[in-house]
């Protein structure tokens, strides 16, 4: 459907910068965890370094555009879609953050990580950094798009990464009960998973808040498995 | 859960109104819930106006208009040819844009009317005035000076002395064109405070090119536009999720 401009230019440019600045952020978050995967497999401390003081130029973003829509709040006294736009990209840009904060922490595990033999070459890990990846990447793509189904969908993906986390818990489990020397290095693989994992929350969060943006709707906090009875 | 079938004092069904030629409005049909606050929106010159003036028969005073339809008061359609409108008007009571109070005293302007109406007992009058002025939170500032000209008060204070004026007859309903669009910010939320203290007691329709003031006071609100009724809902869902694209366009200013 034709999207009709705000009659004021300045109100639409500004819903415009907050919408850039959300994508923008997206994309930082999305290279970080891309660096940060990159530093596992190639136990590049180099790089895990750099994900880490990254992290700074995200949590400024995150400050700038909650400081943005709030100011339109105060402003502008947004009604319907605008009001649910500004709204949620408050919390879009906090899932956001914390996305970048898990990044992060997972490059610090990588530090220590790349100074202790590897037990085993990492396969599941950078699968799941590339399902995630992919998890923020078209949770703003159906904000883009105006697209619902696709965030629907990527509140699916969630469920994969649920289990992938599961299976490699299982298998590190198995890794330490064998062998105690393998403990310290499972157990920092396994925050690592716990971070992808809660990276996809995060995601999911952000594929939420679209869904509300556009249809007015809250899907939070709803099973989406079915439970007995 | 107990249902309780929501009450609706004034109904309209299917009506046109036209000025001469010139159609002002087409097949509105709306229900006023009672005791609850219906705002009417639209851009100028959509008919909200017209409407409200219709439901007590306003625009009889108008040469050339025509009304189709029904406006059913209590059930009663208030333009069948039995119906005195000069008593639709006491029971259905008015406020306009621009504070209009005659140029008497703050006393007689309340008993103006009320005396037309045959109360004649000074005792009566006086009860009646404290307790049109308390009803409209007016009473504190003017009780000491009810013999002075109306015209001394402040532009709020004026506004409120008409609505004071309105309540004296002891209506049902209370309309209300844009009744703060001449008044400050703060005259402004002291009747929209009136108006949420009135509905226990009154319907309240009102007019407003204020958006935010149909959000803050309303129950429900129609959005109109070229006469017609393009939504009508519960406020908060118009101003948070509308159903109808036109609605949306209108209340986030991406109008014309």
């Amino acid at each position: 459907m034709e999207e009709k401009r705000h009659t004021s230019a300045e109100y639409e440019r500004e819903l415009q910068e907050i919408k850039d600045g959300l994508l923008y952020l997206g994309a930082l978050t999305e290279k970080a965890l891309e660096n940060g995967s990159t530093a596992l497999m190639e136990r590049d401390s180099e790089l895990a370094r750099k994900v880490v003081c990254d992290d700074d130029q995200i949590d400024q973003i995150d400050f700038e555009l909650e400081e943005r829509c709030i100011r339109l709040l105060a402003l502008r006294q947004p009604a319907a879609r605008d009001l649910r736009f500004i709204t949620t990209a408050i919390k879009i840009t906090g899932h956001l953050e914390r996305i970048g904060d898990m990044a992060a922490n997972i490059a610090e595990k990588v530090l220590i990580l790349n100074e202790i033999p590897q037990i085993k070459p990492y396969i599941d890990l950078p699968r799941m950094a590339e399902i995630v990846r992919g998890m923020i990447r078209r949770s703003l793509d159906a904000m883009v798009r105006s697209d619902v189904e696709l965030a629907h969908r990527v509140r699916e993906e969630d469920t994969v990464i649920d289990k992938l986390n599961d299976q490699i818990f299982r298998e590190l489990l198995t890794f330490m009960m064998e062998d105690p020397h393998k403990i310290q290095v499972s157990l920092y693989i396994m925050q690592i998973s716990k971070s992808l994992e809660r990276i996809a929350d995060h995601a999911e969060g952000v594929a939420e808040m679209v869904i509300y943006m556009l249809t007015g709707k809250s899907v939070r906090h709803q099973p989406t498995c079915k439970t007995n009875g | 859960m107990v249902n309780v079938e929501k009450e609706m004092i004034i109904r309209t069904k299917n009506v046109d109104f036209f000025y001469g030629d010139f159609r002002a409005l087409t097949d509105v049909t709306m229900d006023f819930e009672k005791n609850r606050v219906t705002a009417l929106i639209g851009p100028s010159g959509c008919g909200k106006s017209t409407l409200l003036r219709l439901l007590n028969r306003m625009n009889d005073l108008i040469d050339g208009t025509r009304v189709t339809g029904e406006i059913l008061f209590e059930g009663k359609n208030i333009y069948a040819p039995e119906v005195d409108p000069v008593e639709i008007r006491q029971r259905i009571g008015m406020v306009f844009q621009k504070p209009n109070p005659f140029p008497k005293s703050i006393f007689n302007n309340i008993t103006f009317a009320p005396k037309l109406s045959g109360i004649r007992e000074s005792g009566a009058l006086e009860a009646l005035v404290e307790e049109s002025l308390q009803q409209a939170v007016l009473w504190d500032e003017v009780k000491d000076i009810l013999g002075k000209s109306a015209m001394t008060l402040s532009g709020g204070q004026q506004q409120r002395l008409c609505i004071a004026r309105a309540l004296a007859m002891k209506p049902d309903v209370l309309l209300m064109d844009e009744p703060t669009s001449a008044l400050d910010p703060i005259s402004t939320a002291k009747i929209e405070e009136l108006i949420d203290s009135l509905k226990k007691h009154y319907t309240i329709i009102i007019v407003t090119h204020n958006m935010q003031q149909a959000a803050r006071v309303s129950e429900y609100t129609g959005f109109f536009y070229i006469g017609k009724l393009i939504e009508f809902n519960a406020t908060e869902k118009i101003f948070t999720n509308p159903d109808v694209k036109q609605t949306e366009d209108y209340i986030t200013g991406r109008f014309g």
